[in-house]
């Protein structure tokens, strides 16, 4: 499996986690190790950035474990500039998953605002990934400002639904010249499984793992259907065909 | 427009005949849909044919919390800084009538205050008062927020109805939500509950969270005393409300809170008692109909029924509680509004959170956002 590169980083693992919804630091802690993820990101109103002794962050606190920023919660691009700063000043990193949602029912992400905001931080100095609808011409919009990769949704946040954008992330994916990163809405491993197949960078995934019986064994499992996406990807499919190959073939004399 | 014009074309006996004529069938229906539930729906879900329908309900509201809440439960603490007040109601031990001590903390005592419920581990903060606009007014709020804001993630408010302007400047002062209970929604018996004072007014009130969504308030909270009149026909309007505003206001979070009238000084008796299984019927309900909204459920309620309810659909909670101004530090024998009941302190109330398989969120929010 190749590894993947955004902004001159290298990552083996093409998993992504969040860090919201679980039922204890501890289970999340042991996800996130179960899964070999070197991506988790950490929302910045949940963190206590005064504190050195954060809860969540402590557990998080592993050489290979790279912090991302969110900056859920805001709902302008204005918020997200203000908090994107903190966030970098806190957790000391200038990477950023730039998050502008103003609708708090479907958590569905604001395309103007969050362009708007990318090309501020971008400025800035930020390594910006932005999230946003499966929207092909925004994909292109964003990587022109400077956007390092995109995060386009396969379905609402938290659904569980899969990959309802199917049609439109597969023109993303073909397209885009930086990583794409499916986020939200990825249930299954094999959700995430088919978005790696189709050709997706990388795959975030929180719900789907914070809440069931067993994160540590579910974190697993995502590991390995991304793996096996991936590696099926590099490999290349079959073509899928509606009939068999006819064994007598009516052009087979030409040949003879 | 607001949500009045919405509020008119509905009448409290028709409302209720409608959910008293709701069948199993209707439940069923209800209980069958995977999401969009409609006001319809949520009528059939607190009515008396859902009662054969409770544990359904539970098991629904509980995996429904879960997708959208996970397993997490938030911790906030109600910070009394006034019990003066003009207004006489029925029901509140603040009630004008009541010959006591009034308080209304300075900023000294607010930042003792203050250092006693960061002690027990806050960073979520409700502001109380009783309605005495003078001694009491925004200009009060406005210094109370300047004060405690660098303590404090997130501020929330709960004190008389203002005007859109007046939210404006404590949102920018940092203000993040304000809730307002309407009581209830019975129009012609609001009068016999609210007798005297600015509160008597039942329309100025209902407009009021119209004046919150329009000053970009982050969240709005709703709710209804659980016990002044028929609790399903109350809390039908309570969803009705919501339905509105989250349409109009769709940036906007919303909560629901579930207070059951409690004993305090002066007070009459209830009229329409909910029981605990109807409580619990009202909260799935409630989730049911919106997966998003907070549900809250304060110290009013015993320690045994909250740490049943943390399954069912509730998402926010209160522990050590103290609903007397300076209650928390300098003056612990002042008058309060209720009696809180589940007097555990916030460890002993986290430590059962963590027992049940949740983790705590002690902050959720930035005073910087």
């Amino acid at each position: 499996m190749k590894s993947l590169e955004i902004a001159n980083k290298i990552f083996s693992s093409r998993l992504f986690l969040g860090t919201g919804k679980f039922a204890s630091n501890e289970l999340m802690q042991d996800a996130v190790l179960a899964s070999g993820s070197q991506m988790v990101t950490v929302a910045l109103k949940r963190v206590n950035v005064k504190n050195d002794h954060d809860d969540l962050l402590r557990h998080l606190d592993a050489s290979h474990i790279n912090l991302l920023p969110n900056t859920s919660g805001v709902r302008n691009a204005k918020e997200a500039v203000f908090a994107a700063q903190l966030a970098r000043e806190a957790l000391q990193t200038n990477w950023l998953k730039l998050e502008i949602h103003p609708d708090p029912r479907y958590l569905m992400p604001d395309p103007i605002e969050t362009l708007k905001a990318a090309e501020e931080l971008i400025k800035l100095g930020f390594i910006v990934l932005p999230y946003i609808h499966a929207d092909p011409v925004l994909c292109k919009k964003l990587e022109d400002v400077g956007a390092q990769a995109v995060m386009p949704l396969g379905s609402a946040i938290g659904s569980n639904q899969g990959l309802q954008t199917k049609s439109m992330l597969e023109i993303i994916i073909e397209q885009s010249n930086v990583p794409v990163i499916v986020d939200a809405g990825i249930g299954a491993p094999s959700h995430a499984a088919e978005a790696m197949e189709m050709g997706a960078d990388a795959v975030l995934v929180n719900t789907a793992i914070a809440v069931c019986a067993n994160p540590a064994k579910m974190a697993l499992a995502f590991k390995l259907a991304v793996e096996a996406g991936r590696i099926a990807f590099e490999t290349k499919l079959g073509v899928i065909r509606k009939e068999a190959a006819p064994s007598s073939p009516l052009t087979s004399f030409l040949s003879k | 427009m607001n949500f009045k014009d919405t509020f008119e074309q509905y009448d409290w006996e028709s409302v209720k005949a409608r959910i008293y004529s709701m069948t199993s069938q209707d439940v069923e229906y209800a209980l069958s849909k995977k999401n969009n539930h409609t006001l319809f729906d949520f009528m059939a879900l607190m009515s008396p044919a859902a009662e054969a329908y409770l544990e359904q309900m539970a098991q629904l509201s509980h995996k429904l919390t879960q997708k959208r809440f996970g397993n997490t439960i938030q911790m906030y603490v109600p910070l009394y800084v006034s019990n003066e007040c003009q207004n006489i109601c029925t029901y509140c031990g603040f009630s004008y009538h009541n010959k006591i001590e009034r308080i209304t903390l300075t900023d000294e005592q607010i930042l003792e205050e203050v250092k006693a419920v960061k002690a027990l581990g806050y960073d979520h903060v409700l502001l109380v008062s009783g309605e005495a606009a003078k001694t009491v007014g925004v200009e009060y709020f406005k210094n109370v927020i300047k004060l405690i804001r660098p303590y404090f993630s997130q501020i929330s408010l709960e004190v008389q109805p203002l005007e859109q302007e007046e939210y404006e400047v404590l949102a920018d002062e940092g203000l993040y939500s304000v809730l307002v209970y309407q009581e209830t929604y019975n129009k012609e018996k609001y009068k016999q509950y609210h007798v005297k004072g600015r509160k008597t007014n039942f329309d100025y009130r209902l407009e009021t969270p119209d004046k919150l969504g329009d000053a970009g308030i982050h969240k709005i909270g709703l709710g209804v005393l659980l016990g002044l009149e028929d609790w399903r026909v109350d809390s039908f309007f309570c969803a009705l409300h919501l339905d509105y505003l989250r349409k109009k206001y769709w940036q906007t979070k919303f909560s629901f809170s579930f207070p059951r009238l409690r004993p305090a000084v002066g007070v009459q008796e209830t009229n329409y008692f909910i029981s605990d299984r109807e409580m619990v019927q009202l909260i799935c309900a409630y989730r049911i109909f919106d997966e998003n909204v907070e549900l809250s459920l304060s110290t009013r309620e015993s320690a045994e029924f909250r740490d049943q309810l943390i399954k069912l659909g509730i998402t926010s909670i209160s522990a050590g509680s103290k609903t007397n101004p300076g209650g928390y530090a300098i003056a612990r024998g002042s008058l309060e509004q209720f009696e809180i009941s589940d007097e555990r302190s916030p460890a002993e109330v986290a430590d059962m959170i963590h027992g049940n398989g949740y983790e705590v969120v002690w902050k959720d929010w930035d005073k910087v956002m």
